[in-house]
């Protein structure tokens, strides 16, 4: 049993020393990477949803020239993306090992997805709220912004939580590459090295991630749902 | 205040939703658009408010073109005019004042003045302690109350309301409609109302239009078109409950009380079938008071061709509106008319579900 060999736990020198910067390691990753992923795919959902044929500028030809590119990005398995995005890397961040390195794969494979879901959730906004505003006489930047994505912004928010518990279990996997973290941690001695307290220790830390990552998402989307 | 010109909606594909209509509103009046399931009466308010613009004609709203205007011209023109929708449409995010100031945050209001005549209209409408409430707080008739304070907040001249009380239950109805006539007088705005309902057209409206096939069929004040006794529009208007249980070849006098010059009240016509004798049956009657005249449609059954050809005769000659007619002839109008309510419950129906 690997709870039994309690004693394993404490006399791990791994867990006095590469535990809790692994986790901080993860917890800097995400939060760059989030960053990045609201940043550029907000606007880029937003955009979407503009030229889209029930948008309020909407334009066939663009459409489907950004619907290609955010499926080529979503359509490629992040392992792959992770290596064959090494060289821009390098150019972005001057490495392609450690924490820093693992953000840059970890966001252009997070935006795509993130603006599809961005997307959706716009749609999902009733037209009837967007004649009203029209018949006021507002433009379509106000209309955008005060009523589609202030409507949406629930819907948002759930969407930017998913698209962060997906990218958690990117950060391990970004892990088998030199990408840091917890999941380099749990491949290095849990797996290389047969450490099972250190795999538990990992797992359980990850869960929290994201459980921590859903509650903090939820807990905003209550407080800015009103439907 | 309203006028179309050889206004036409052609939509690609071919259909032909508006067919050269003519339609002229006056300041300060309550005008009812009604008209079956498909008959324009969605496109019409479409092309009012330039939400979708009308293939050919002209649309003048307070003297502005909406038919050309486009971009800012538009935007600007649409201030002038207050909308009402059947769902209401606020804003999920924002309190009942939030949405009422709205118009004005986009009209470049500043935000004292925007406190100021928010107040000014949640007193109008009743609902001064309703405004930290959000739209989910709300019932139907409040909701419906916040939307048509949001439609007054830019001081428009013209009020469309799309279908506004069809959500709601009839004492809620009856309550947005006196708020609707109450501000009218009031603020003196020029109110076009679109419904499927006649009870609203009766309630209010100061004159109507039957929309049908996309053509105005028949247009002009409330009492001088139910006194036109034989159109489809004022049996709609004034119509009767259904006769089921006739014999489909008996003979029924159909009678209109309603003409200037003829009986003043329904009491009348009684008293005067009375005084020459007749003993006829009453198999369905409607009466209303319609800006404060009594208006009936009576159906009666006498005993047989004969007796009822007596009875029209007398009618007619005191001025009452009276034909003869058959219980199954009745019967098929009464089906055709629950046919196209269903069209419209079922319509409803599928909008609510879908949101």
């Amino acid at each position: 049993m690997i709870l039994a060999s309690g004693e394993m736990f404490l006399d791990n020198p791994v867990f006095h020393g590469r535990l809790w910067d692994a986790t901080a390691e993860t917890l800097l990753m995400m939060v760059f990477t989030t960053l990045a992923v609201a940043a550029f795919g907000l606007p880029l959902g937003v955009l979407l949803h503009s030229v889209s044929p029930k948008g309020l500028t909407p334009a066939a030809p663009v459409y489907r020239v950004i619907s290609l590119i955010v499926d080529f990005g979503r359509s490629i398995p992040f392992i792959i993306l992770m290596i064959a995005l090494i060289p821009f890397t390098r150019f972005v961040v001057g490495s392609a090992l450690g924490w820093q390195a693992t953000v840059v794969p970890l966001a252009v494979g997070a935006i795509p997805f993130f603006a599809r879901l961005v997307q959706n959730a716009l749609r999902e906004v009733d037209s009837g709220k967007v004649e009203a505003v029209q018949m006021m006489g507002a433009s379509k930047g106000h209309i955008t912004y005060h009523v589609l994505i202030r409507e949406a912004l629930p819907g948002i928010v759930g969407a930017l939580t998913v698209t962060v518990v997906t990218l958690i279990s990117y950060t391990a996997m970004a892990g088998t590459i030199g990408g840091g973290g917890l999941g380099a941690l749990a491949i290095d001695y849990g797996y290389r090295r047969y450490q099972s307290d250190t795999m538990v220790a990992c797992i359980v830390l990850l869960v929290a991630l994201v459980a921590l990552v859903q509650w903090i998402g939820d807990t905003v989307v209550r407080k800015i749902d009103h439907r | 205040m309203i006028e179309l010109r050889a206004v036409s909606k052609v939509y690609p594909g071919g259909v032909t939703a508006l067919d050269s209509v003519d339609l002229s509103i006056g300041a300060g009046e309550i005008h009812g658009i009604v008209g079956r399931s498909g008959a324009g009466k969605s496109t019409l308010i479409r092309c009012l408010t330039g939400l979708d613009p009308a293939t050919s004609g002209e649309i003048t709203i307070d003297g502005v073109n909406l038919g050309t205007a486009r971009g800012a011209a538009l935007m600007k023109a649409r201030r002038k005019i207050g909308m009402v929708f059947q769902h209401v449409n606020l804003l999920d995010s924002r309190t009942a004042e939030k949405n009422i100031a709205h118009p004005l945050e986009v009209a470049g209001v500043p935000a004292a003045e925007r406190k100021r005549r928010v107040d000014e209209l949640l007193e109008l409408v009743g609902l001064s302690d309703r405004r930290k409430n959000y739209p989910a707080q709300l019932s139907g008739g409040q909701k419906q109350r916040v939307g048509i304070a949001r439609a007054l907040a830019a001081e428009p001249r013209v009020l469309l309301c799309d279908e506004p009380t069809s959500a709601l239950d009839s004492a809620t109805t009856r309550q947005i409609l006196s708020l609707i006539r109450s501000l009218r007088d009031r603020l003196g705005i020029t109110v076009v109302i679109i419904t499927h309902e006649m009870s609203v057209v009766r309630e209010i409206c100061d004159s109507v239009s039957l929309l049908s096939e996309g053509r105005i069929e028949r247009s002009g004040p409330l009492l001088e078109v139910i006194q036109d006794t034989g159109s489809p529009l004022s049996k709609e208007l004034i119509s009767l409950p259904p006769t089921a249980h006739l014999q489909a070849d008996a003979t029924i006098v159909e009678a209109l009380v309603a003409a200037e010059g003829g009986l003043a009240d329904v009491g009348e016509l009684f008293a005067l079938l009375g005084r020459h004798g007749f003993s006829a049956q009453v198999a369905a009657g409607t009466i209303e008071t319609i800006q404060g005249r009594q208006v009936g449609r009576l159906h009666f059954t006498p005993g047989d061709r004969d007796e009822a050809e007596r009875m029209a005769a007398v009618l007619r000659e005191a001025g009452v509106h009276a034909e003869l007619t058959t219980a199954a002839t009745v019967q098929r109008e009464d089906a055709a008319r629950q046919e196209d309510n269903e069209a419209h419950d079922g319509r409803d129906g599928q909008e609510g579900g879908a949101r």
